[in-house]
C-alpha cells in the first residue's frame, strides 16, 4: 500500500516534471533567440548574417509564434475533444478583423482613442493592443458558440464537413463585405492596412521592431500552453477527454455533451481569435484573400504531425511546419534551382508536401512525432491487436 | 417498500417493431432485483429507456419521486441513475482514477475560470475528488491500478473499475448489464458477494441484467422475466424457477437449469 502510493506520487511528479523542463527549455531556447537576435546578430560576420536572411529570418520566426498560438487552440478543439474541425480559419479571420477595426483609422467616421499611443488628432478606433487581444478572443468566441450550438450536435464526419464549410463561408462574406446595405464591414478585397503599432512600456513597436514583438508573441503563446495544460489538468479536462474517448459512455457518466463540446469549440475559437489578432499586427494588415482552406489544413497538419493533445508535441509540429512554409521551402528551392540551374517553383508544391506528411503520418505514426505519453504507450502495446486500432 | 426506480406502462417501437410492449417494472428501494429474459427480450433496450438512451413510444419512469422520462441521459445520471455496460465502455486512454473522475463531473463546481486560476477552492476540490476516487477503487478491490490507464487493466478489473465509475455518480439506483459476462464460476461466487456489498454499505438499489441463472438465483431478491419484448413473470427466485411459462419460454422446453 505504502509502496503504491510512493509509486504513484513519483508518476506524478514526473509528469510535472516533465512540464516544467519542458517549459524551462523552450524558455531558455526563446530568450537565446532573442539576445541573439538583439545584440549579436549586427555584429557577424557577414556571410552569417546573410545565412539567417536566408535560412532563418526573423520575422518567420515571429510568424511561426503566430502558428503555435493557433495551433494551441486547434489542439483543444481536436486533440483534446476529438472534435474535427476544418475550419479554424473563420476564428483566425474574426481575430484578424477585430484588430482591423478597432486598431485603425478604419473606421474613420468615429475617433475614439483608448489606452493607444497613436496619434489623437487620427480619426478611427484605436483601441490598446492587449484590449484589441481580449475583444478579438470573445468576438471569435463568440462566434465558436454561435456557429457551434447548432453543428455540434452532429456525429464528427458530419462536423466537419459543416466545419469546412463555414470556414469557407466566413472569409467570403469578408471578401465582399464592402457593402453590405450600404455598410463597410471589411474593405473587400483591398483590405485593412495599416494595423496600430503596438505600445509597450512607453514605446511604439515599428514594423521592423521584431525582437519586441518576439516576446510579446512568447508571452502569448507561453499563456496558451499554460491555460492548455490547466484546463486539461481539471474537471473541464476530463470531460473532453472522456468525449473523446466515448461519447456514450461520457453521457452515462453526466457529462453534459453539448454543453462540454460547445465550451471546447469556444476556448478553440477564443485563442484562433487570439492568433488572428496577432498575425494582423506580424502583417501589419488584414487581407481577406489570405485567409483561405489552406490555413485550416496547415493548422490540423501541425496538430496531427505534432502528436494530437500533446502541447509540446503541437508546438514542435508548429514550428516546424511554419517554418517549412515560410522559409525552408523557398530556400531549399533557391539553393535546388540554383545548384541545378533549374526553375522548380518549390514554394508551391508546400500543399503536395502537406498532404503527404499527412497521409504518412497516418499510415505510419498516427500519434505523432510527440505523442501524448498516454496515447504514446497505448498505440504501441496494442500494436498487434487490430481490434482495438480499428475503433479509433 | 417503496420503490426508488420505476417504470410505467412502458413501450418501445422501432419503426413497427415493438422492442419493449407495456411493461411495469419497479426497483424497491434497497433492493436487489434482476431482469431475465432470453436474447432478443427486449433487457437492454429496457436499460436505455431507464438512463435516457431511448424514449418510449408511451409511459413513464419515475425515480425518487419525480418523472425523469424526458430527461437528458446526463440529467439522469447525474440525478443518480448510475449503469455499466454489457460491452465494456471505458475511456481506455484515460487512468483508472481519472475514468472514475470523470462519473464526478456533475457535482464538482470548478469552472473554466477557476480552473485556469487555479484558486484554492478548486485545488482542494481537485484533491477531495482524487481521494474519493481512490476509495472507491479500494472499494471495488483495484486500489492499486489507480495510475493506470483503463485499457491495459485485466477483464476482471475493468469490470470492476466501471463499477468503480458508476459508484462515483453517488447514486442512489446501480443499473448493472451482464456484470458476469466472461467470468469463471469463482469469480461469479465473489461477485454475488460484492452487490450485497455495494447495497449493504452504500445503501444502493441494484438493478442486474444477467445471463448466468446460478448467480441470478443466488443474488436477486425478485426477478423479472421478459420475452419477445412482454413481461411474462415476476417473483421471487423460487417462485420464477417454478413457473412454467419461464421454463418454457427461457430455459426451453423439457430443461430445468443451466444456461
Amino acid at each position: 500500500m505504502a509502496i503504491s502510493i510512493l509509486k504513484r506520487k513519483n508518476k506524478k511528479q514526473k509528469q510535472s516534471a516533465s512540464a516544467r523542463s519542458w517549459a524551462i527549455s523552450l524558455t531558455i531556447i526563446a530568450l537565446a533567440i532573442w539576445a541573439f537576435f538583439t545584440y549579436l546578430f549586427d555584429k557577424t560576420p557577414d556571410a552569417v548574417q546573410s545565412w539567417f536572411q536566408v535560412w532563418m529570418p526573423p520575422s518567420t520566426i515571429n510568424e511561426s509564434l503566430v502558428w503555435v498560438i493557433c495551433a494551441l487552440g486547434l489542439n483543444i478543439v481536436v486533440g483534446y475533444a476529438g472534435l474535427l474541425d476544418l475550419g479554424f480559419v473563420a476564428f483566425w479571420a474574426f481575430g484578424g478583423y477585430a484588430a482591423g477595426w478597432f486598431m485603425s483609422g478604419f473606421f474613420h467616421q468615429v475617433n475614439i482613442h483608448i489606452g493607444s499611443m497613436s496619434n489623437k488628432a487620427i480619426p478611427g478606433i484605436h483601441l490598446s493592443f492587449w484590449l484589441v487581444m481580449i475583444l478579438a478572443a470573445l468576438i471569435a468566441g463568440f462566434f465558436g458558440i454561435i456557429i457551434g450550438a447548432p453543428t455540434l450536435r452532429l456525429k464528427s464526419d458530419y462536423l466537419a464537413l459543416v466545419t469546412l464549410g463555414f470556414g469557407e463561408i466566413i472569409p467570403q462574406v469578408f471578401t465582399n463585405g464592402e457593402n453590405i446595405g450600404g455598410f463597410n464591414l471589411s474593405n473587400g478585397t483591398k483590405g485593412i492596412s495599416p494595423i496600430d503599432a503596438i505600445g509597450v512600456f512607453g514605446k511604439r513597436l515599428g514594423p521592423f521592431d521584431l525582437g519586441w514583438k518576439f516576446i510579446i508573441y512568447f508571452f502569448l503563446a507561453a499563456c496558451m500552453v499554460f491555460v492548455s495544460l490547466r484546463i486539461r489538468g481539471g474537471r473541464l479536462g476530463r470531460a473532453w477527454l472522456a468525449i473523446r474517448e466515448d461519447e456514450l459512455a461520457a453521457s452515462m457518466m453526466g457529462v453534459p455533451l453539448m454543453r462540454t463540446k460547445l465550451t471546447a469549440y469556444a476556448v478553440g475559437a477564443f485563442s484562433g481569435g487570439i492568433g488572428g489578432a496577432v498575425y494582423a499586427t506580424h502583417v501589419n494588415g488584414i487581407f481577406a484573400e489570405r485567409f483561405n482552406f489552406s490555413i485550416s489544413i496547415i493548422l490540423l497538419a501541425m496538430v496531427v504531425l505534432g502528436g494530437m493533445g500533446n502541447v509540446w508535441g503541437v508546438i514542435v509540429g508548429a514550428l516546424l511546419m511554419a517554418w517549412i512554409n515560410a522559409t525552408g521551402l523557398p530556400a531549399v528551392g533557391d539553393t535546388f534551382n540554383n545548384t541545378f540551374h533549374t526553375s522548380i517553383n518549390f514554394p508551391s508544391y508546400n500543399f503536395l508536401l502537406f498532404g503527404g506528411i499527412l497521409v504518412l503520418m497516418m499510415l505510419f505514426k498516427r500519434d505523432g512525432i510527440l505523442p501524448e505519453a498516454r496515447l504514446k504507450m497505448i498505440s504501441h502495446e496494442n500494436d498487434d491487436e487490430a481490434s482495438n486500432t480499428g475503433g479509433h | 417498500m417503496s420503490s426508488i426506480l420505476s417504470a410505467e406502462h412502458i413501450t418501445v417501437e422501432f419503426g413497427g417493431l415493438v422492442a419493449v410492449n407495456d411493461v411495469s417494472f419497479d426497483i424497491p428501494e434497497k433492493g436487489i432485483v434482476s431482469l431475465i429474459g432470453p436474447n432478443g427480450a427486449g433487457k437492454t433496450t429496457f436499460f436505455n429507456i431507464l438512463t435516457g438512451l431511448y424514449k418510449p413510444t408511451s409511459g413513464h419512469v419515475m425515480y425518487d419521486g419525480s418523472e425523469i422520462t424526458a430527461l437528458t441521459p446526463h440529467k439522469i445520471a447525474a440525478a443518480g441513475v448510475a449503469r455499466t455496460f454489457q460491452n465494456i465502455r471505458l475511456f481506455g486512454s484515460m487512468t483508472a482514477e481519472e475514468n472514475v473522475m470523470v462519473a464526478m463531473h456533475s457535482h464538482l463546481k470548478a469552472s473554466l475560470a477557476t480552473t485556469i486560476l487555479g484558486l484554492p477552492s478548486q485545488r482542494r476540490e481537485e484533491r477531495e475528488a482524487r481521494e474519493e476516487a481512490r476509495a472507491l477503487l479500494e472499494f471495488v478491490g483495484i486500489g492499486k491500478t489507480a495510475t493506470e490507464f483503463a485499457r491495459n487493466l485485466s477483464y476482471g478489473d475493468q469490470r470492476r473499475l466501471e463499477v468503480a465509475r458508476a459508484l462515483a455518480l453517488r447514486p442512489k439506483v446501480l443499473l448493472l448489464d451482464e456484470p458476469t459476462a466472461g467470468m469463471n464460476p469463482q469469480e461469479s461466487t465473489v461477485f454475488v458477494e460484492f452487490v450485497h456489498r455495494i447495497r449493504d454499505e452504500k445503501g444502493i438499489s441494484i438493478l442486474l441484467i444477467e445471463h448466468d441463472m446460478a448467480v441470478v438465483m443466488k443474488v436477486s431478491e425478485r426477478i423479472t422475466v421478459l420475452d419477445r419484448g412482454e413481461k411474462i413473470a415476476e417473483g421471487t427466485p423460487a417462485e420464477i424457477k417454478s413457473n412454467p411459462r419461464v421454463i418454457e419460454a427461457y430455459l426451453g422446453k423439457g430443461v430445468g437449469a443451466g444456461h
